[in-house]
């Protein structure tokens, strides 16, 4: 992706951060069907390892390195009340900030953002995930699509984290 | 202290009940450090993490810091990552390559084999400092097998190849992968808290019982990829196929099951795709050339998750994993797992590897997180230990031939062996 300044006519920033606070609240609210609608078809998903932030899944192992029809399966996976990890479902709530749109090329957006994600069980203390966001986006008439979807955990190891065994 | 036996062992009523105090004790613990951790081989890291001399890493074994590190003669060794003069940290970066330690300290600075090089102003000492014996200390022991090191305290314990015993043979069939006899840990690392006592994840990476019930979602996510899950079809599995559980001696043991569940070495599955197959038939092919058809078949179509005690787990099911955990408190473990794969493999073997790796294992995997969750309804459910005192563990006990890998044969053979180390 060549760091072009994205053409405010094309795109704004405000438009990018509705986009993501949309997909935010259907993850918070576990409206995962709804969520899937953002993705494109050849959608894909990951999650870094802690010390690999920066590296490929196919070389490094990763906590999760979904396509499109891994990310199906995993939503089917974390409906089903036999997900114990997520049954009774997580509460989540993310706040999303630092939205910055780092460049264009065709009908590519790629986009930067910062999170905190708070999840909470019954019984247990507050798991606190912070980090970063970076997507590549795919212009679709007024709205967009999520192309990539990479999520860099900012925790030196997942440790008292536990688990990705929701969507983050 | 009095000796005093945490298991109720009946052979003659086939019962065997376990004392839920060992779960949740902070003073079993303590004893614990002292007569498992400080007496055991403990596995610091592999070779293939140290490719150059210089090359470190430091981490914590056993919940103490070291630097698994080589020296500029590509000598092995592991190191307490704590200065000699006050007690600082000295080497703060996960990895690297480094000819000294300096202490942030006072400076004191040491050598990537241990000894003391450098203090500065040391010409204040009196009597003059003796820097031979100011070497960083090190555990007792230090020894590997084909390139698995392990750390002892215990300057009496026997040798590393004769703790193993019959682990040997399991660790054997996860190399016989690689044509060279060469494995690798693979780049990045999983490394994750549990609320759970740590003993209860040696139970858990070898009960096979739990697979249909703790697992469901992933059955499903296998049957939903093409992946046929057959009921069984014997009286007394609870698994499609038949697996044993097996003893190898020193409170080692594996369970031993045939396959069902695919191998990136080397049984296919629809999962991997049809553009895999003719690779993973060259892979097979490679294995009955080298090892003959019967070796091959033991490597390509056995599944077998092997513990070492007390804390080293080799899972070689869905892909390989390599998977230690220690104590932090009787309720919490920390639990750190890489991904094991021959040197030689292919750029598209390696990403199957890599794949076929998360469909399973590790936190954001599909099932692993179910085990980790099993594991902390435990530890919660414990909090009444004291009015609900024995955890029952007879399953399969006194069966004759083979012990199955859904039965408790196994736990059990680590529980009479913990329970033996701790003084009973």
């Amino acid at each position: 992706m060549t760091a072009q300044i994205a053409p405010q006519t094309l795109v704004t920033r405000a438009e990018v951060e509705d986009f993501l606070y949309r997909e935010a609240t259907l993850l918070d609210e576990w409206r995962l069907d709804e969520w899937q609608e953002l993705l494109t078809d050849d959608a894909s998903y990951y999650v870094p390892s802690n010390d690999q932030p920066q590296s490929d899944h196919h070389r490094a192992l990763f906590l999760v390195a979904d396509d499109r029809e891994r990310i199906r399966q995993r939503v089917i996976r974390i409906l089903d009340p036999n997900c114990h990890a997520e049954f009774p479902k997580s509460r989540t709530r993310r706040m999303i900030s630092n939205v910055r749109i780092l460049g264009i090329e065709g009908d590519l957006i790629a986009v930067a953002a910062n999170f905190v994600c708070y999840r909470f069980r019954r019984y247990e203390r507050i798991r606190e995930y912070v980090g970063a966001y970076r997507y590549l986006l795919r212009r679709e008439g007024d709205t967009f699509r999520i192309k990539e979807r990479r999520v860099l955990i900012d925790a030196h190891e997942l440790g008292a984290l536990g688990s990705v065994s929701f969507i983050l | 202290m009095s000796a005093r036996s945490y298991i109720i062992d009946d052979r003659e009523r086939k019962s065997f009940l376990l004392d839920r105090e060992v779960l949740v004790s902070e003073e079993i613990l303590r004893q614990e450090m002292a007569q498992i951790f400080a007496r055991c081989w403990i596995y610091v890291g592999h070779a293939s993490e140290l490719r150059a001399p210089g090359d470190f890493r430091t981490r914590k074994v056993a919940g103490r810091p070291v630097i698994f590190c080589r020296d500029q003669g590509g000598a092995f060794h592991c190191l307490f990552n704590t200065c000699r003069h006050r007690g600082a940290i000295v080497c703060t970066q996960r990895d690297g390559n480094a000819r000294r330690f300096m202490c942030i300290y006072h400076g004191w600075t040491y050598g990537n084999d241990g000894r003391l090089a450098r203090v500065p102003g040391d010409d204040a000492y009196a009597n003059g400092l003796d820097k031979e014996s100011l070497a960083l200390k090190r555990p007792a022991r230090f020894e590997d097998y084909r390139g698995f090191w392990f750390m002892c305290l215990d300057p009496d314990a026997p040798a590393l190849h004769e703790y193993l015993a019959h682990a040997k043979d399991y660790i054997d069939l996860v190399i016989d992968q690689s044509p060279s006899g060469q494995m690798e840990i693979i780049a990045g690392v999983q490394e994750y808290g549990v609320a759970a006592n740590w003993k209860l994840m040696v139970e858990n990476s070898v009960d096979d019982y739990h697979l249909p019930s703790t697992h469901s979602t992933w059955l499903n996510f296998m049957a939903n990829s093409g992946v046929k899950i057959e009921p069984p079809k014997e009286e007394g599995l609870v698994l499609p196929t038949r697996g044993r559980a097996v003893e190898l001696g020193n409170g080692h043991f594996t369970t031993d099951n045939v396959n069902f569940r695919g191998r990136p070495v080397a049984k296919w599955i629809p999962l991997y795709g049809e553009a895999a197959r003719q690779e993973i038939d060259e892979i097979r092919a490679e294995l009955v050339a080298r090892l003959g058809a019967e070796r091959a078949q033991r490597v390509a179509d056995t599944n077998r998750n092997l513990v070492v005690f007390p804390n080293l787990v080799i899972n070689d099911g869905s892909s390989v994993t390599v998977r230690t955990f220690y104590p932090e408190g009787a309720g919490r473990m920390h639990v750190t797992a890489w991904a094991l794969g021959p040197v030689e493999e292919t750029e598209s073997a390696r990403a199957r590897r890599l794949d076929a790796f998360l469909t399973f294992y590790g936190p954001g995997g599909f099932a692993t997180p179910d085990d980790v969750e099993a594991l902390e309804l435990v530890q919660q459910g414990l909090a009444n230990w004291s009015d609900d005192r024995w955890s029952e563990m007879s399953r399969g006990m006194g069966k004759e031939g083979d012990q199955l890998n859904s039965d408790e044969h196994h736990l059990r053979i680590f529980w009479r062996r913990w329970n033996e180390l701790m003084g009973a």
